[in-house]
């Protein structure tokens, strides 16, 4: 091998320096920043912003968001890639890609079609007023565009991951007596448990952090239709840095727990499917 | 293959009826009937709604932000992210996994939190502002803070398709174009470039697509003036707020075919690049 010059070893230095460089600028110092803005005026003032009441009510509304729409997710991720991964069928690409298609959509539009069918001037906006039922500036609005935008997170996790893995296993337990619901208890939930719960992650990130659409359809409704980003926003916009800084800082939080812990899984995952193509 | 007396490919495994009518029923009623909603609202407009929705010059300035401003941030993020999954290959460092994990961040991190931290970075009292204020460069509340927030969303997208293949390529393969007598620039533009190509494509693509419907991150560093630094989405709210439902659907329908035309082109690219792969492991 030819003596490298001095030059050439310079060069990795160059780049490394270059490429933190971006992602500090760009990652660490909006991370930073929100902290720092946060605690500008000392802790009192951040645990005083965080306890008022509307803030706590945007906790809570945005906890319950993700306690429904999470869940609705899994379920549907489940039986999708159930579907999917387990039978063939024609058109199956195609409807993998309609499952991706909310990725796709500006956060903006997928609160507006929930207003445009359930608004006063909508399809079903007559209806719903003559029966005393409000979907739009309300929780089930909030909660359906939520849905909307987390549609795809668990099923597209899943569906690799089933395919990956093939059918023998359960067709073994089935062939051996076991009734459907036992294989998929015993066998399928078992072996994607770790996809399963990296979808949740991102599925339940995405359902805290959702601002675009929710905004569309929540009317901002103060103490009452704000999640956890829409009281940010309120706060933001009246100058109220602190408070809004120290919401953004649970939700800021939040991201770096699901990256923490989302790492963590994508080792094990990695490692399981390593084993899996050894066999 | 066995099959049943109906004829269907016998199956051990159970439920394919109740699964695909689940998925089917649930993907209608939350995702294709809104959406087609909108396209039965917008097919009802007149021809002399659709020229006055958008021959307005408001509305053609927020498209030339939310477009143009996406395909600069796709352009920044194109390269910048080349270089950072290089790096992250290529070279080892202390925290180099740490590093490669908060590379998704801007996927965890919620919109509004980005935007607010952006905004006050970019501020003229702003860390960062204050540094760039004296160089006469305005960046919060200007077009430039909409590129700034977009660039910081489509950050992971690059990173995340090109890394995989970048680790994938045979470094002997260079070794050889390098003993051959290429230099290192000729080696990365003949050997590497065509190699990661597709990758840095879908990547790309990927990038322009979520950055020209971003909203969250954008509001709140753009300054949002009609005219000047106002994106699409913005746009949208605005028209709705003002009750005008007409205009609001004519506008998302256009970024709605957009988006739909890029999925396509993405899923092509996907394509392109899974076949590469496929063949480069056979």
């Amino acid at each position: 091998m030819p003596r490298r010059p001095a030059a050439a070893a310079l060069g990795p230095a160059v780049l490394i320096a270059l490429a933190l460089g971006f992602l500090a600028l760009f990652l660490v110092l909006p991370l930073l920043s929100v902290l720092t803005q946060a605690f500008a005026k000392g802790a009192g003032a951040y645990f005083a912003a965080l306890t008022e009441p509307d803030a706590w009510t945007a906790i809570r509304l945005t906890l319950l968001v993700a306690a429904i729409s999470v869940p609705v997710n899994v379920l549907f991720g489940l039986v999708a890639s159930w579907a999917i991964a387990k039978f063939d069928f024609r058109g199956k690409s195609l409807l993998i890609s309609l499952i991706d298609l909310p990725f796709s959509v500006s956060p903006v539009i997928s609160g507006l079609v929930f207003v445009l069918l359930f608004g006063l001037q909508g399809w079903f906006g007559e209806t719903l007023r003559d029966h005393g039922v409000r979907i739009l500036f309300a929780v089930p609005g909030i909660v359906l565009a939520t849905m909307f935008v987390t549609f795809p997170f668990v099923a597209r996790e899943l569906i690799p991951l089933m395919e990956e893995q093939g059918r023998e296993e359960e067709e073994a337990a089935l062939v051996l007596g076991a009734g459907g619901l036992r294989t998929f208890w015993s066998v399928t939930l078992p072996n994607v448990k770790w996809g399963l719960l990296h979808g949740v992650l991102l599925c339940n990130a995405r359902a805290m952090g959702e601002f675009g659409a929710v905004s569309v359809v929540s009317g901002h409704i103060r103490g009452l239709t704000n999640t956890m980003p829409l009281h940010v926003e309120i706060l933001y916009n009246e100058y109220d840095f602190v408070g809004a800084f120290a919401v953004a800082s649970l939700l800021a939080l939040l991201a770096v727990l699901t990256l923490v812990a989302k790492t963590t899984l994508e080792w094990r995952l990695r490692d399981e499917i390593a084993a899996l193509r050894r066999l | 293959m066995p099959r049943n007396k109906a004829g269907q490919p016998w199956r051990v495994i159970p439920g394919f009826g109740l699964t695909l009518g689940l998925t089917l029923g649930w993907l209608s009623i939350l995702v294709l009937i809104p959406l087609a909603s909108l396209f039965v609202l917008a097919s009802g407009l007149s021809w002399e709604q659709w020229r006055t929705i958008l021959a307005d010059q408001r509305v053609e300035s927020a498209f030339l932000l939310s477009f143009g401003g996406a395909l600069i941030a796709a352009l920044i993020n194109a390269a910048a992210g080349l270089l950072v999954a290089w790096v992250l290959v290529r070279y080892s460092f202390p925290g180099r996994r740490l590093v490669d994990a908060l590379v998704d961040l801007p996927f965890a991190l919620p919109t509004a939190v980005a935007g607010i931290a952006l905004a006050a970075l970019y501020a003229p009292n702003g860390w960062i502002g204050q540094v760039l204020e004296p160089l006469g460069l305005k960046v919060a509340f200007t077009p430039l803070g909409a590129v700034v927030a977009m660039v910081f969303v489509g950050l992971p997208f690059v990173v995340r398709t090109v890394q995989p293949v970048l680790a994938d390529i045979d470094r002997e393969v260079e070794e050889a174009a390098a003993s051959l007598g290429a230099n290192r620039l000729q080696t990365f533009h003949r050997v590497l470039l065509p190699t990661l190509g597709p990758a840095l494509l879908t990547g790309f693509a990927l990038a322009f697509a979520r950055a020209v419907g971003e909203y969250g991150s954008v509001i709140f560093i753009a300054g949002n003036f009609p005219g000047l630094s106002e994106i699409v989405p913005l746009l949208i709210v605005v028209r709705l707020e003002q009750y005008d439902y007409v205009g609001a659907t004519a506008i998302a329908t256009i970024m709605l075919v957009a988006s739909f035309l890029l999925l396509l082109l993405i899923n092509g690219l996907q394509r392109w690049n899974r076949d590469r792969l496929a063949r480069s492991d056979a």
